[in-house]
């Protein structure tokens, strides 16, 4: 009988945890597991936060000059324009970043994006492992019933451990 | 439009990446091998995603064809 071929692994770090940066590790994530591929995603530092119960992403203006801001309704003339806010402006007004992820989540809504939830879920289903760092968690003192269920915990060892045997690894 | 004899017909119109991929894989699961997916999508990254999906998965896309804004793609599941 012919040995079934090993599958490929993708190894993720995901350490930013705002809303938009949420997106990458669960999109790579979900679409390897759907090529069949096996995946392990280490969650560290700020990235922690995309396990929890509640997600509570945002996005930042900060360190992000050339994030477009655009209106998701209105004539399409007007949502494809590009309000010029100076991104010093943008990071000081305050109530920004609440106006700014309810204009991008209604965006990707918008355009049919998957949410955040939805990947995280279309991973749990299709077997990805998604590790929380122990030292994270110790750190900024997040307890294990802040997370979601079927998560593993770890440290750099356990990462590097899965990622030794990967065929891409890649930190967001 | 070709036709092409089909056994299931997956809607992924208005719906961008990763989700087509994702509900295309889904619904292959549930079929039989021999059986023949058609999905419709909207997404103008879908003809090379679809392709490098069907390259990965080793399931084979029997056939596609883009009218306008719409992608439609038969994959047989191997």
């Amino acid at each position: 009988m012919e040995a079934k071929p090993k599958p490929k692994r993708l190894a993720l770090v995901a350490s930013k945890g705002t809303l938009d940066w949420a997106y990458p590790p669960f999109i790579l994530a979900s679409t390897a597991a759907a090529m069949g591929w096996e995946v392990a995603v280490f969650f560290t530092f700020y990235g922690l936060t995309l396990l929890k119960k509640e997600l509570t992403a945002t996005i930042s203006p900060a360190s992000n000059p050339a994030m477009p801001m655009k209106l998701p309704f209105g004539p399409e003339a007007l949502q494809n324009f590009n309000i010029p806010l100076p991104n010093m402006l943008m990071t000081n007004l305050p109530g920004f970043e609440l106006a700014a992820t309810a204009l991008m989540k209604q965006s990707f809504k918008n355009k049919g994006v998957a949410t955040i939830e939805q990947l995280r879920e279309m991973c749990l289903e299709a077997g990805v492992t998604l590790i929380s760092c122990q030292m994270t968690q110790e750190v900024f003192g997040f307890k294990d019933e802040d997370f979601i269920d079927g998560i593993d915990h770890g440290g750099a060892a356990t990462f590097l451990d899965f990622a030794s045997e990967s065929d891409v690894s890649l930190f967001i | 439009m070709t036709e092409v004899a089909f056994d299931q017909e997956l809607d992924c119109q208005g719906m961008l990446c990763p989700l087509p991929i994702l509900k295309t894989k889904k619904v292959i699961d549930t079929m039989q091998v021999g059986q023949v997916l058609k999905m419709l999508s909207t997404d103008a990254g879908s003809v090379n995603d679809m392709n490098a999906w069907t390259r990965q998965t080793g399931h084979e896309l029997v056939y596609s064809e883009r009218n306008d804004k719409l992608y439609t793609y038969f994959v047989r599941k191997t």
